[in-house]
């Protein structure tokens, strides 16, 4: 498998989440929840639909929030107010509809708001850079692509996935977050994305990963977050678990 | 899929002289013109049915504020334009701000706009037609830049054709070439995904609608300078002709995917077809047959076409 050589990682990217509060309303998303993550690692967050997993991850993401609580990355209180700050500092997120526009083509949607441009009066759209590099960044993730004109919609389900998450990294993303990535996808497809994921744990990112599949994600993980109704109601390491114990604490 | 239409068309009217290529071309200018501000509004995803009375609107203001208030022309079309963009900036706001489609947002500016203009200018001056402004100081001037001619094989090329031909160029400059050009696509082919990405698309829109006005100030000022005068009715039925030059040119009506050179084809046929109906001594009612048969068709195909994810440019 590749293994990308950016070197402008720091050693660590830890985040820490200290007694989250969230409500929407009368709905008490997430009660006092507290987590801590670290890079080099997948960290799972699992629960039931509606426990408060896609909230806790928006907080993270910068797309809303906490009423009350810390959040810190590499121990310093930090606070986004739009996905678009978080982004600059680090951390991306992965959506699985939104990731990509099918009908524009790949290199259009890898450099999406970040084009690069041409020196010069008219800073034109350095469309050669563009294609040049989104061939390179997709190859380390093990797709070849001899025409990133292509549109985007003509990739298969995972790859598209893993163009997202190329262009997160790429883009300088030491926190990913990856809400559902292989729900939407067949066994195949769904493998080569869990490949790409595991990867990534040698480029030293702090992948937040949010699932529904079990065995997958226990297979995948190092870290788990168990919510239930807004709680933070257990945690455990890898070696501290197994995929029953993860199905009776969610019942399933 | 242009190109069959246009040879189509163009083997129909072979016969026509250099006289008959003039005077499609100067039918084609106008609406060419209207239809780069339109066709990019809509590949950002959102219509502008306002501009035919725009063009109504300013070329009265124009003519009210030189004849009436006795301003120098080129001044009187500096103000003009400023209330023009200013009028297009209130259509992008209240589009972006309500959320609701532009389409029913812009008819509605339709209206105020045409009824406002007629209004007023009977109110001042008791008509709904103004001419004699080529007596007024700066006409000829403006007249120069916006309605001169060309002497080409002994035939007088309007000057509008060669404005046509820059507003299309930098159009595809700026679609194709800039980065603003991404966004302008991905605006229009998903808000939400280009939302995430931070692109700016309140401003995009907003910008857009400011540019199909600036287009339809600029077909006022032709207007007004080859007519020697206003009526509050110009510009009519001009937001559909643009919207279906910018269709039949391969613009997708949902946003996303348009093409500058598609759209100056699609405007390049109306001319032919128009004048052609014409040279042909075919009755003019059977344009509007033509034309309406052109766009229906043109939808279904761009249907076919955004099914496949052809985007490749
Ligand atoms: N924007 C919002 N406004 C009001 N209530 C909300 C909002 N977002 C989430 N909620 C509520 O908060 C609770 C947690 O929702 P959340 O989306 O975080 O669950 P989830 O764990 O991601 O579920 P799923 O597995 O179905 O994606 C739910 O009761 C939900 O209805
Ligand atoms: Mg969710």
């Amino acid at each position: 498998m590749a293994v990308l050589k950016k070197s402008t990682f720091m050693n660590s990217n830890r985040l820490d989440l200290h007694n989250i509060y969230k409500n929407f309303g009368n709905v008490k998303a997430l009660k006092n929840v507290s987590m801590s993550t670290n890079s080099g690692q997948i960290n799972c967050i699992l629960g039931d639909n509606g426990a408060g997993k896609s909230t806790l991850v928006n907080i993270i993401s910068g797309v809303f929030q906490q009423d009350e609580g810390d959040y810190k990355i590499n121990d310093e209180i930090v606070s986004f107010s739009s996905p678009m700050e978080a982004m600059n500092a680090g951390i991306s997120t992965v959506y699985q509809n939104l990731a990509i526009i099918p009908i524009m083509n790949i290199y259009r949607n890898f450099f999406l708001g970040q084009e690069p441009t041409k020196k010069g009066f008219f800073k034109t759209f350095d469309k050669e850079f563009a294609t040049r590099t989104t061939i390179e960044q997709l190859e380390k993730f093990d797709i070849k692509i001899e025409n990133p004109k292509r549109a985007a919609g003509t990739l298969s389900g995972g790859e598209r996935q893993i163009l997202a998450i190329a262009r997160a990294l790429y883009f300088g993303a030491k926190i990913l977050i990856l809400d559902e990535p292989t729900s939407a996808l067949g066994v195949k497809e769904s493998n080569k994305v869990v490949n790409q994921i595991i990867s990534l744990k040698n480029q030293n990112i702090n992948v937040i990963l949010i699932s529904h599949n079990i065995e997958q994600a226990y297979m995948l993980s190092d870290k788990f977050f168990i919510i239930k109704n807004g709680d933070m109601i257990d945690q455990f390491e890898k070696n501290q678990t197994s995929v029953n114990d993860l199905r009776k604490i969610l019942g399933k | 899929m242009f190109v069959w239409l246009f040879f189509a068309i163009f083997a129909h009217n072979g016969f026509l002289s250099i006289y008959g290529v003039k005077s499609y071309l100067q039918v084609s200018s106008e609406i060419g013109i209207l239809a780069v501000g339109v066709a990019l509004l809509m590949i950002a995803g959102e219509f502008d049915l306002s501009i035919g009375s725009l063009i109504g609107f300013s070329s009265m203001s124009i003519t009210l504020l030189t004849i009436e208030a006795n301003m120098p022309m080129p001044l009187a079309s500096v103000l003009t334009l400023i209330m023009t963009i200013f009028i297009g900036y209130c259509n992008g706001l209240t589009v972006v701000k309500s959320g609701l489609p532009s389409f029913i947002i812009t008819l509605g500016s339709l209206f105020i706009v045409r009824g406002l203009t007629i209004a007023v200018t009977k109110l001042i001056t008791g008509r709904t037609q103004i001419s004699g402004i080529d007596e007024s100081s700066g006409y000829d001037f403006m007249h120069s830049i916006f309605s001169s001619s060309v002497k080409i094989a002994d035939v007088n090329f309007p000057v509008s054709i060669f404005w046509w031909i820059l507003f299309v160029f930098l159009g595809y400059f700026m679609l194709n070439q800039t980065q603003i050009g991404n966004w302008i696509f991905a605006t229009g082919a998903s808000k939400e995904s280009s939302k995430l990405m931070g692109i700016p698309i309140r401003k995009i829109k907003v910008s857009l609608f400011m540019l199909t006005a600036f287009c339809a100030w600029f077909i006022a000022v032709i207007q007004v300078t080859t007519f020697n005068g206003a009526d509050v009715l110009r510009g009519e039925q001009k937001e559909f002709i643009s919207i279906i030059a910018a269709v039949i040119g391969g613009t997708l009506l949902t946003g996303g995917y348009g093409s500058i050179i598609g759209v100056m084809i699609g405007a390049l046929i109306f001319g032919i077809v128009k004048q052609g109906i014409i040279f042909a001594g075919i009755d003019a009612d059977w344009f509007q047959v033509f034309m309406g048969v052109m766009l229906v068709s043109a939808v279904l195909v761009n249907g076919s076409f955004k099914k496949k994810y052809i985007h490749e440019f």
